[in-house]
C-alpha cells in the first residue's frame, strides 16, 4: 500500500464530495464565498485527520457493535475542543470560521473515514488518509464556492469586480444555486473519470 | 491484540471510558479556555464602542446599565468629564437565523452616530451584508424619532438588502429598540 496512493485518492478518484456525495449538508449551506469554502474545508481537514488517527489508535478497545457511538463520541468531543481553543486563542479566525466549528460534527465525510478507512488500518496510513480526504474535500468546496461568488456576488476573495450597483445572478448565492452549481461540477466530474478509465 | 468481543460488559466498559476520557478532555479545556474568551469577547465590545462613538477618555464598559439580564446593555462615555454619547448593545430574535446583535451608538440629543453589528448569523452573501457600509450608514446622522428608521415597504425611509427583507428589518427593529432604551435611561437632552 503506497502513502502515495492513499493521500491523493481523494483529490480525484476518491472525491468524497464530488464522488460519494457525502458531506453535502456543509457544502452546500456554506459555500456563498470562496473564503468560506476554503475555510470550511480546512476546518474539516483537521477535525478529519485528527479524528482518523484517534479511532485508528482505538479500534481494537472499541467493539463493534457499539463503534458508531464511540466514534461519535469522539468526533464530537473533537470538534468542540477545536471550537473552544480558536475561540479562546485564535479570535480573528473564529470570527471568519467560527460558524462552521459546529457544522463539522453533521459532515457525514468524517464518520464515513472513520467507518470505512480508520478502524481497518493503522495510525499512519489513516492520518495520511484524513489529510488526502480533507485535502480532496477542501478543493471541492473551494471551487463550488468560488464560482458562486463569481456568480452571485460579483466578486472573488471579497474582492468586488463589478460596480456596486451592477446586478448579479442572485440566485447563486441563494440555496438552489448551490444545488445547480454543484450538479453541473460532478457531471463534469464525471465526464473527465469516465474519459480516464 | 485482537478486537474485543461485542459482549455487553465490554460495550458498557468501553463506551463508559470513552465518554470519561472525552469529558474530562472537554472539562479541561473548557477550563483553560473560559478567560480568554471572556476577554476576547470583552475586546470586541470595547472596539464596537469605540467605532460607535465619538472620542471618549472614560471606559464605558465600567459604566453600563444592563437591562433584560444582558441582552441590552448601555454604555456612557464621557471626554474631560463631559456626557459625550451613549453606546447600546441592542438585538433583534427576528432576524432570518439567530439574533442579530448590534451596537448603537447616540449623540446627547438622540441623533444615531454609527452602528457596528456584533453578533449575526445571518445568510452569507445576503443578509451578511448588513455590515457593508451601503447598507448600515444609512442610519448615521439621523434620529429615531424624527426619521421614521424602517425599511421602504413598511413605510420607512431605510433602503433595504435585496433578497433580504427580513434581516433588513430586524435591523431596523433592533436599532429602534436601542433608541427605547437609550431615552429610557436618561437620554435625549
Amino acid at each position: 500500500m503506497s502513502y502515495l496512493k492513499e493521500f491523493t485518492k481523494g483529490f480525484i478518484k476518491e472525491n468524497p464530495l464530488l464522488v460519494f456525495a457525502l458531506g453535502m449538508c456543509p457544502s452546500l449551506a456554506v459555500t456563498t464565498s470562496a473564503i468560506n469554502g476554503l475555510g470550511m474545508g480546512f476546518a474539516s481537514t483537521f477535525v478529519l485527520t485528527m479524528s482518523n488517527i484517534l479511532v485508528a489508535l482505538l479500534k481494537n478497545i472499541i467493539p463493534n457493535k457499539v463503534r458508531i457511538p464511540a466514534f461519535i463520541v469522539i468526533i464530537a468531543s473533537f470538534v468542540t475542543i477545536t471550537d473552544m481553543v480558536m475561540k479562546a486563542f485564535l479570535p480573528d479566525l473564529y470570527k471568519a470560521l467560527g460558524i462552521f466549528i459546529p457544522l463539522i460534527v453533521v459532515n457525514c465525510i468524517i464518520l464515513g473515514r472513520a467507518e470505512s478507512f480508520a478502524q481497518k488500518n493503522n495510525v499512519a496510513v489513516s492520518a495520511i488518509d484524513g489529510l488526502g480526504m480533507g485535502l480532496g474535500f477542501t478543493i471541492a468546496i473551494f471551487v463550488v464556492g468560488a464560482i458562486r461568488e463569481i456568480l452571485g456576488n460579483g466578486s472573488f476573495f471579497d474582492i468586488k469586480f463589478l460596480s456596486e450597483d451592477a446586478s448579479t445572478i442572485l440566485i447563486f448565492i441563494m440555496p438552489p444555486g448551490a444545488f445547480i452549481t454543484l450538479g453541473y461540477i460532478m457531471l463534469i466530474m464525471n465526464k473527465i473519470k469516465t474519459k480516464f478509465n | 491484540m485482537q478486537k474485543l468481543p461485542s459482549t455487553l460488559p465490554n460495550m458498557i466498559l468501553s463506551l463508559t471510558t470513552i465518554s470519561i476520557i472525552m469529558a474530562i478532555a472537554l472539562g479541561f479545556v473548557n477550563d483553560k479556555t473560559k478567560e480568554p474568551i471572556a476577554k476576547s469577547q470583552q475586546v470586541k465590545i470595547n472596539n464596537a464602542i469605540a467605532e460607535v462613538l465619538p472620542p471618549f477618555d472614560n471606559d464605558p464598559s465600567k459604566e453600563s446599565i444592563s437591562i433584560e439580564g444582558n441582552k441590552l446593555i448601555l454604555y456612557k462615555a464621557t471626554k474631560n468629564g463631559e456626557w459625550v454619547g451613549s453606546a447600546v448593545k441592542t438585538y433583534s430574535p427576528n432576524g432570518f437565523s439567530g439574533d442579530i446583535v448590534l451596537m448603537v451608538g447616540f449623540l446627547p440629543d438622540g441623533t444615531i452616530y454609527n452602528i457596528s453589528v456584533v453578533e449575526q448569523k445571518e445568510t452569507p452573501g445576503l443578509g451578511t451584508k448588513m455590515a457593508e457600509p451601503k447598507f448600515k450608514n444609512q442610519f448615521n446622522n439621523k434620529h429615531p424619532e424624527k426619521n421614521n428608521l424602517t425599511v421602504k415597504k413598511d413605510g420607512g425611509e431605510i433602503d433595504a438588502i435585496t433578497a433580504s427583507t427580513i434581516t433588513s428589518r430586524a435591523f431596523c427593529e433592533a436599532v429602534n429598540r436601542a433608541y427605547e432604551v437609550f431615552k429610557k435611561q436618561g437620554g435625549v437632552k
